[in-house]
């Protein structure tokens, strides 16, 4: 408490009391709770640290310094714990499917996933006459991106990534549930 | 060493067990013995000190549509010569002995040809599936394997 009168009880004299004014040094922001939500969030993707193929070595280039995901907020999680956002780098097969799904199980809300590439988007070259791979991730978890390439460059994975921020800035938070 | 010489040195050895060479169109050529024998013959290719095939490059099972067989690539690193082993299975319950007490390394790629072909291969130290989940049906690289049309719910 300072010693600035206008913090003090109201006078015993019964005068009304009066709200502090404003001074120089009081900041107000008025603006949307859901653009500031949304920012935060679109621009702190921690992803998952987690491939299966391929795939995985563009996305470990994409996370290096030449192409910087971390210039999006964009950093990787070692744990599901720790992620908002699930990169699927890679073949998923059926013995590998129950494993992502829990990954994904393990995520805290509000999450997101990317299919990255031919495999995870429908199983790609192994689409025909293949018993082990599953033809697309989205038979497991719900996909917000599909990302095409074989694999994708490290600039499709940014422009994926950029979608993705775009699809958060869309979301209502505050208003009424239908 | 020629695969001819070796053919000759299993051929009196282990007479009848040692079916025939497949020479012409075959690199390494091929010994093809008998099942059964193929536990045998593995020590003698391995410990005989003119042969010394002390390294088991690649077993393979391979689906012939009317017989399976398990091909062995061997490899001397003394002598720098190989040679190849063939074993012939019937369709029906196909078994032969194990080799991995005389090569360790059989062990992986058996239980390979265990859980993609079905070939047992009895007295293993260690024989369950490899690649795919322990409660898969059948085995995907036989030529009649039927697709099953969903693995835990998830579509095949």
């Amino acid at each position: 408490m300072s010693n600035d009168p206008a913090h003090g009880k109201p006078p015993a004299g019964g005068a009304p009391a009066v709200p502090p004014p404003l001074g120089p040094e009081a900041h107000v922001l008025v603006g949307s709770g859901d653009l500031f939500v949304n920012w935060a969030r679109k621009s702190s993707l921690w992803y998952l640290l987690f491939a299966t193929a391929c795939c995985g070595i563009e996305l470990m280039q994409a996370g290096a310094s030449r192409y910087d995901l971390d210039r999006f907020g964009a950093v990787f999680r070692a744990t599901p714990r720790q992620s908002d956002l699930m990169l699927v780098a890679g073949t998923i097969t059926h013995k590998m499917a129950e494993r992502v799904k829990r990954l994904y199980d393990q995520m805290p809300e509000p999450k997101y996933v990317i299919a990255m590439g031919s495999c995870a988007n429908t199983g790609g070259p192994f689409y025909k006459d293949s018993y082990c791979v599953v033809k697309g991730v989205d038979l497991i978890i719900p996909v917000d991106v599909y990302i095409p390439g074989c694999p994708p460059r490290p600039e499709a994975l940014i422009d994926g990534i950029m979608k993705l921020q775009k699809i958060i800035m869309q979301k209502k938070n505050f208003g009424a549930k239908a | 060493m020629e695969a001819q010489a070796v053919f000759d040195m299993l051929k009196g050895k282990f007479g009848d067990a040692v079916v025939e060479l497949q020479g012409e169109g075959y690199s390494p050529a091929f010994v093809v013995v008998a099942p059964a024998a193929v536990k045998e013959v593995a020590r003698f290719l391995r410990d005989d000190p003119a042969l010394a095939f002390d390294s088991l490059m690649c077993l393979s099972g391979v689906d012939y549509k009317d017989r399976f067989a398990v091909a062995y690539h061997l490899h001397s690193l003394k002598h720098r010569h190989a040679v190849g082993v063939k074993a012939f299975l019937p369709r029906e319950n196909p078994s032969l002995p194990t080799v991995d007490g005389v090569w360790p390394a059989a062990n992986f790629q058996e239980r390979e040809a265990f859980d993609l072909f079905g070939i047992v291969f009895t007295g293993s130290k260690d024989l369950r599936r490899i690649l795919l989940p322990e409660d898969w049906e059948g085995h995907p690289l036989r030529k009649d394997y039927k697709y099953p049309e969903s693995y835990h719910g998830i579509k095949v």
